[in-house]
């Protein structure tokens, strides 16, 4: 459906009158020259309908639409499948580089990813991020288990703790990981359909401890802490510039991992396990989700689209309505949302190896 | 709480909304018509509407929409035995014997006021409990979900058809593909040959297509006739009505258990009309109509499957968790709004949901009537020659087939299915049983596996296990009577009529030896996992080598009027009679048709079929050919463009860039 010439010849005219113009030329001005007038931008989304990732896509759909050139209509096409690498793969094999296919992408497509599944044939590296939308976490348990804070976590040891978990490679990998790095003996129990089945099998009593992103922290959890039927522990915490681990700005008043982990510990975390888990914390929750162009995507494209995003993003209707969807964190947009990702999608062999080991012993996961 | 009551009766009752919701059925009536697009597709629809709507408007739109798509979803389910949606499964078993026997007008009509009364006791049941509900979905936990798939699955001895061993394997058969791809304990993969698609589980929109739909196009291509057999469409739809009248109490019992099962997180939508169907054969007296048109086999799925989408809004509305793929949409349709579903929902909000509850009752009113008022119509659809309405069924099915994964292998696995179940039709191995079976394979494990890790077998004296534990018990006991009581009648029966009995029965015997493997198979790669991944399995084959063992030993070695022994080949005379096409014939084409769309693509594959099928079997003039050919591909070309849906694309398309509409 994208074999149209006149986006190409649009774009060429673009590039020649930019050349024209000499050097002085702003890039500012040279997007102007993009044009999608009567396009039809394909939004892949890798997720069913109704998903949280579809949600954030066609949040953000109409509001990039207003902004691009020309104002294209965004269409989001759903093709799930093969936990999202399905739909990623597609996107790599076919998208045209002229700024009318389009991917986003959630911690689903970048946990295969970073972890060699044989599913995967897409390549991060080779496409331009336009937008990273984080969101956090908290980690909260049972009452009964009798504990108050962080500061009790050392109780917990050699207790069994249950954990009900959509399997050990999805998003769950983050609290496996972290409650094995604080040395708590946890029991997951997996098949869970989501994480709201997780958070129902914790308010039956069927499992002690349970964690949730902060949308849903808010809405559904908050009651039941205001109950003193569930009792918070931590937030997963958010990356400074540096990488480093700081208190996530939604929750001030709840330690980060590093903090829970120091205050059950008396020492900050520190070797492999703890440089994995911020990997894949990256890849899960700094930049959940991200929009992406195809590769050799021509810079007056992503410059383009880049605009458009961020026009979307400080536009009245998006503030109006972004905290209900996204929760209040602040959207990377054109390069640090490619630092996000470059960040999030790096691991040496070194810890690849690590994390596959222990998902191997730990859960019986088989590369 | 009585002022939320007001508030929200206003609302719904106000011009503005019932504009809005209006506008929402319309557009759930013409998608849900269509099978396999369902609610998710009309979403993408909705979707650029809603914005900049006030949310109550917005609100409507959706309700309407998400309302009746098990509404219209009937049409095709009833006139064409093609499932539309895996909520209507069931009605194809009783709604298709009817429009064959020229009733389908009564059928529809029959359908339709069932519907009407399982959405309006859904939501009057919604209503009170809604406000209570909370405790009552946290009672149901993974134990007492493992109870209820084991009271489905119980369903299957009064569905098993005259030979109860054939039925039981028929069902772990399709326990057997239900649990195709991961684990659910240990994600490991299971019979998947290494194979991606596989690794996802097979569809159950294909599975339902497969064998139902294929089989009945195949039967009635062969028998080269219109669906209906009478010219007559006979009584109208008013009968359907009164039927319903007559089985008041039948309906309001399946709309009970529509709205028990939709409000249980986690059994999903696709179960609900199974155990209708099931409930009404077992508490009906004269069962030997079911599954031959028996009125009762329509009403009791319709009524249980409308009033399921009320009971599906509680866990929605208050836990935030969809129990339906129409559900899952209808809370992302929420979000975007900006409502929350959480606990708010039966406090500050309360007025919202009552609004959702009654809006959802207007919907249906508006939907099954409507469709009432069109069935008269619609059911002319089935006085038309077979040979012409064959090609657009069969690319209608592989759209809709196509939508599960927008995978090729999803053609693939439909044609597949497809032959297995013309085989079981032939041999009659009880197809409801297979798709049982499937539909509660992964459900059943997980919630067992999950069940002994949360409580260990202490499970089974938790009180609601009991309770479910005592309704089995009955469901077994209905089911064993049922089979003694017609075991009774056939012994009755003096002379056993030679001529329908097969006496070649080498057909029959390598169809059950090639299940047999199957089972071996399955019990081979059970092996290959660990204990936690491969144990259901193992249990489920090893119990159902022993079964089909049976089978085939009575086959072999018993006595030519075993039940067991059946082959429509001979019980319809086909075998005698050289001017049915042979079975095979038809699948060939099929076959042909997913060939091409391999190579070339669907739009190209599509066009030749149509026009070959055309010219060669309906024998239509050139012109004729052209212009049907011509409207179908504009026709289904304009709808995967709008639903911004995707067509099946061939090795063609890969190698060579295609203008549109080719590529």
């Amino acid at each position: 459906m994208k074999s149209k010439t006149s986006p190409y010849s649009k774009l060429f005219k673009g590039a020649a009158l930019g050349v024209a113009c000499g050097i002085g030329l702003s890039v500012s001005a040279m997007a102007q020259a993009v044009d999608f007038s009567g396009e039809r931008v394909e939004f892949i989304m890798p997720f069913k309908e109704g998903g949280g990732s579809d949600t954030w896509a066609r949040f953000f759909a109409p509001l990039i639409s207003e902004q691009l050139p020309g104002q294209p209509a965004i269409v989001v096409k759903n093709i799930p499948g093969g936990g999202s690498t399905k739909g990623a793969n597609i996107f790599q094999q076919r998208a045209g580089n002229d700024g009318l296919t389009v991917l986003g992408t959630s911690g689903s497509t970048q946990f295969p990813y970073l972890l060699g599944d044989p599913r995967v044939n897409y390549e991060y590296k080779d496409w331009k991020a336009v937008l990273a939308s984080p969101t956090g976490g908290v980690f909260y348990v049972s009452a009964d288990l009798g504990i108050k804070s962080a500061a009790d976590l050392g109780k917990l040891k050699g207790v069994e703790v249950k954990y009900a978990s959509q399997g050990a490679t999805s998003l769950d990998l983050i609290p496996l990981l972290a409650m094995d790095i604080m040395g708590l003996d946890v029991n997951a129990i997996f098949g869970m359909k989501g994480r709201g089945a997780g958070r129902l099998a914790f308010e039956r009593g069927e499992v002690n401890v349970d964690y949730q992103t902060s949308s849903a922290y808010l809405t559904k959890v908050l009651p039941l802490v205001e109950e003193g039927k569930a009792i918070p522990i931590m937030s997963w915490g958010v990356l400074d510039d540096d990488g480093n681990l700081q208190r996530d700005p939604t929750f001030p008043d709840l330690p980060h991992f590093a903090e829970a982990y120091e205050m059950m510990n008396g020492k900050k975390p520190t070797g492999i396990e703890f440089k994995v888990w911020k990997t894949f914390f990256a890849a899960g929750f700094a930049a959940q989700k991200g929009l992406f162009l195809p590769k050799e995507t021509p810079d007056e494209v992503v410059d383009a689209w880049t605009e458009a995003v961020k026009k979307a993003v400080a536009s009245e209707s998006f503030k109006a309505r972004s905290e209900d969807v996204l929760g209040s964190y602040p959207q990377a947009v054109g390069k640090q949302a490619q630092k996000s990702f470059a960040v999030a999608l790096d691991i040496t062999d070194g810890d690849k190896e690590w994390i596959r080991n222990w998902l191997t012993e730990k859960y019986g996961t088989q590369f | 709480m009585i002022e939320a009551f007001l508030t929200a009766l206003v609302t719904v009752f106000s011009g503005v909304h019932l504009l809005y919701l209006a506008g929402g059925v319309t557009l759930g009536l013409a998608i849900g018509i269509f099978p396999g697009l369902g609610g998710i597709a009309g979403l993408s629809l909705l979707l650029p509407f809603l914005y900049g709507m006030d949310p109550t408007s917005a609100l409507a739109m959706l309700i309407g929409l998400v309302a009746v798509i098990p509404t219209s979803d009937t049409f095709t389910s009833v006139l064409m035995g093609i499932p539309g949606s895996s909520g209507s499964q069931a009605t194809v078993l009783d709604g298709f014997p009817l429009a064959k026997k020229g009733e389908a007008a009564r059928a529809l009509g029959a359908a339709f006021a069932a519907s009407l009364f399982g959405g309006l006791f859904g939501a009057a049941v919604l209503t009170a409990f809604v406000l209570i509900a909370r405790p009552v979905i946290l009672a149901f936990g993974s134990a007492e979900l493992f109870m209820l798939t084991l009271l489905g699955l119980s369903m299957v001895g009064v569905l098993a058809g005259n030979s109860l061993v054939k039925g039981l394997s028929a069902c772990g058969l399709g326990l057997l593909l239900g649990s195709v791809g991961g684990a659910p304990a240990t994600g490991e993969f299971r019979m998947t040959f290494g194979n991606f698609y596989l690794m996802d589980g097979i569809p159950l929109v294909v599975v339902g297509l497969g064998i139902f739909a294929l089989p009945e196009i195949i039967d009635l291509l062969r028998q080269n006739r219109a669906i209906s057999e009478a010219s007559e469409l006979g009584s109208g739809w008013l009968d359907g009505v009164k039927d319903l009248v007559r089985h008041k109490w039948l309906a309001f019992r399946c709309a009970v258990i529509g709205c028990i099962v939709g409000a249980l997180p986690g059994l999903g939508g696709s179960v609900v009309d199974w155990i209708a169907y099931g409930h009404a054969v077992q508490t009906s007296k004269d069962k030997e109509n079911f599954g031959s048109g028996d009125i009762r086999g329509v009403l009791a799925p319709e009524s249980s499957n409308n009033a399921k989408e009320g009971g599906g809004l509680i866990p929605t509305l208050l836990f935030g968790i969809p129990g339906s793929g129409s559900m899952a949409v209808f809370l992302g349709g929420m979000v975007l709004i900006g409502l929350e579903p959480g606990p708010s929902m039966v406090g500050n909000n309360l007025d919202i949901t009552y609004t959702i509850v009654w809006s959802l009752a207007l919907a249906n009113v508006l939907g099954a009537g409507a469709c009432l008022l069109l069935s008269k119509w619609v059911a002319k659809l089935t006085t038309i020659p077979y040979a012409l309405m064959a090609p657009f069924m069969i690319t209608v099915i592989c759209f809709a087939a196509f939508q599960a994964t927008r995978d090729l292998d999803d053609l693939i696995s439909l044609v597949a299915i497809g032959v297995l179940g013309v085989l079981m039709k032939r041999f009659g191995w009880p197809r409801p049983a297979f798709l049982i079976g499937f539909v509660l394979a992964s459900g059943m494990e997980t919630y067992l596996y999950q069940a002994l890790q949360f409580d260990g077998i202490g499970f089974l004296t938790k009180p609601g296990v009991l309770i479910i534990g005592v309704l089995i018990a009955l469901s077994i006991f209905f089911a064993v009577r049922h089979i003694a009581n017609s075991q009774q009648e056939l012994g009755a029966k003096p002379e056993v009529d030679n001529t329908s009995v097969p006496q070649n029965r080498m057909p029959q015997i390598l169809f059950a030896g090639a299940i047999w493997l199957a089972f071996a198979y399955g019990f081979y790669d059970a092996m290959q996992r660990t204990l936690l991944g491969g144990v259901f399995t193992a249990g489920v084959c090893g119990l159902m080598l022993v079964l089909t063992s049976v089978v085939i030993f009575k086959l072999v070695k018993g006595n030519i009027n075993d039940t067991v022994n059946f082959d429509s080949e001979v019980a319809e005379g086909y075998a005698f009679d050289r001017s049915v096409a042979s079975m095979l014939h038809y699948v060939y084409w099929l076959v042909g048709l997913v060939v091409a769309c391999y190579l070339f693509g669907y739009v190209i594959s599509t066009a030749l079929f149509f026009m070959l099928f055309l010219l060669v079997k309906a024998r239509t003039s050139i012109v004729k050919t052209g212009v049907l050919t011509a409207s179908a591909l504009v026709f289904m070309l304009a709808l995967a463009h709008v639903m911004v849906l995707e067509l099946p694309r061939g090795l063609l398309q890969d190698a060579v860039n295609m203008p549109w509409p080719l590529g």
